[in-house]
């Protein structure tokens, strides 16, 4: 991985994280450049989710940097020594930039897709709306649900709700996307349209963090493969090496379980 | 045939349909503008409950707690009777206004739906499916806009059935206005009785137009949650 330089878009240093006595994190890091698609693997509970978590501050790390497109996030403590962020303006304009993407959807149940896409270019980047609306249709049809704008996300099928939260998180113009197990949530048949989606914005060069289960998106798809293991990074290298050749015995393991 | 023409001329007669008039009038002026004033109190207050506000929390806790846990009639009494005992109370700028029963009365039914539409507030912002308040946190909304733009609508939209009910509990309740020297229904009611010397004539017509008008907050509350309940009703297409 290259060193901090321009074309840097996240870089994350040491990060190590706690949930009371239980260190989930014990020193991740990580560098991306513009375009890099990153695939976090791991069994559950290896930290890869908490660590995606930290990056915008959903959790906040006990200790390490996130710079965020050359800006540091400051942190600080609070009274009791936990971690809290020091300008909390810093933290939601960063995080206006990291668009994030969940597992399941959290889509605003209230608001049909199209109101979904343009509240928080409207409420947030204070576009209007008549830019964010034609923004969202033109993402709309990238994403292919352009006839299902006026829905209810509890009316479209769980493939659809992740488009369409994969269209939200577009129209935000983010320097980094962050997918929280995109497909997790999703049946079988349905993993391959959000799938589909993601790969054409790797192609058209995001800056992407993909915390993942499909090794087959990780292997064909990404710039880097990082694998966590009990909070720590296990191996990490590009697919090509890694799956071929793997370092760790832990990685070997892995691999044989979730060999598809 | 006969009867029925005496008894529409007891109850209408005579000047008598006036007294519906204010009365109905009185009664939708004073449930009404407590609904107002105390659902608009009502939201900082949840709010505050329901984020766990250290110092705001227990206060508004314990509001709650003796409003919701006292009668009304009793609530609107302490005001009424209570608070001439006090001299500060009279030498107040407020004692033109607090010595009068209807503000007495408004006072006390602003508080006392106050207090329980906090609550019905309180569990609503409290439903709000975590995942959507982290999207929006995720996407770079202050707190406060998460508030108004997320959390509010939401909650609001949740909390309408259990508010028509305090919205019909609160038409109920008004009957106490009867009990003070104001003519609402009910006290049209009672004044009607007293002039005739019976009993429960007026009554008939006084519990006809309280179900008139809970028919007509049930319209009402159809036709919000028809409006503001899509997204949880099947698609229908």
């Amino acid at each position: 991985m290259a060193s901090a330089d321009n074309s840097t878009m996240l870089k994350v240093e040491d990060l190590h994280k706690n949930f009371g006595n239980i260190e989930v994190l014990k020193g991740v890091s990580l560098t991306a450049r513009k375009g890099d698609v990153v695939s976090m693997l791991g069994s559950s509970g290896s930290g890869k989710s908490t660590f995606l978590r930290c990056i915008n501050l959903l959790e906040m790390p006990n200790s390490g940097t996130v710079t965020v497109n050359n800006e540091v996030i400051n942190m600080t403590t609070d009274r009791v020594g936990e971690p809290k962020p020091a300008d909390q303006k810093q933290v939601e304009r960063i995080r206006s930039k990291l668009a994030m993407v969940f597992q399941s959807f959290n889509l605003w149940s209230h608001m049909t897709v199209l109101e979904n896409i343009i509240e928080a270019p409207v409420h947030v980047l204070g576009l209007s709306k008549a830019e964010a609306i034609e923004k969202a249709e033109a993402l709309m049809h990238k994403v292919g649900i352009y006839e299902r704008q006026h829905y209810y996300p509890a009316h479209m099928s769980g493939g659809q709700q992740q488009r369409a939260a994969i269209a939200r998180a577009l129209a935000m113009d983010p320097d980094v996307m962050l997918f929280d197990e995109p497909t997790s949530a999703l049946d079988p048949e349905l993993v391959g349209e959000v799938l589909g989606v993601m790969r054409g914005l790797a192609e058209e060069g995001r800056t992407m963090i993909v915390v993942t289960h499909e090794m087959g998106f990780a292997r064909d798809v990404s710039s880097d493969v990082i694998f966590l293991h009990q909070g720590r990074i296990e191996e990490q290298g590009p697919p090509s090496e890694v799956f071929t050749n793997p370092k760790s015995e832990r990685f070997r393991q892995f691999l044989a379980r979730t060999r598809d | 045939m006969e009867f029925i023409i005496e008894y529409f001329t007891l109850i209408l007669g005579d000047g008598n349909w006036k007294f519906w008039l204010e009365g109905i009038s009185l009664t939708l002026m004073f449930v009404s503008l407590s609904l107002l004033i105390g659902g608009v109190l009502s939201i900082p207050l949840a709010i505050a409950r329901a984020n766990r506000h250290p110092i705001f929390n227990p206060m508004v806790w314990s509001f709650t707690y003796f409003f919701r846990g006292t009668p009304l009639l009793v609530q609107t009494y302490l005001l009424y009777y209570g608070l001439p005992q006090f001299d500060f109370v009279k030498d107040s700028f407020m004692w033109p206004m607090l010595r009068e029963a209807t503000w007495c009365a408004l006072i006390a039914f602003t508080l006392n739906t106050a207090a329980y539409t906090t609550e019905i507030f309180r569990g609503a912002i409290e439903a709000v499916p975590h995942g959507e308040i982290e999207a929006a946190k995720a996407c770079g909304m202050s707190p406060f806009k998460r508030m108004r733009r997320i959390i509010l609508p939401s909650a609001l939209r949740i909390s309408l059935p259990a508010y028509s009910n305090e919205v019909i509990f609160m038409l109920h309740g008004s009957v106490i206005l009867g009990v003070l020297p104001i003519i609402d229904i009910f006290g049209a009611a009672k004044t009607i009785n007293s002039r005739y010397y019976v009993s429960f004539e007026g009554f008939i017509p006084c519990a006809i137009l309280y179900m008139i008008l809970v028919f007509g907050i049930t319209r009402i509350f159809r036709m919000l949650e028809k409006r503001y309940h899509a997204h949880l009703r099947p698609r229908t297409s």
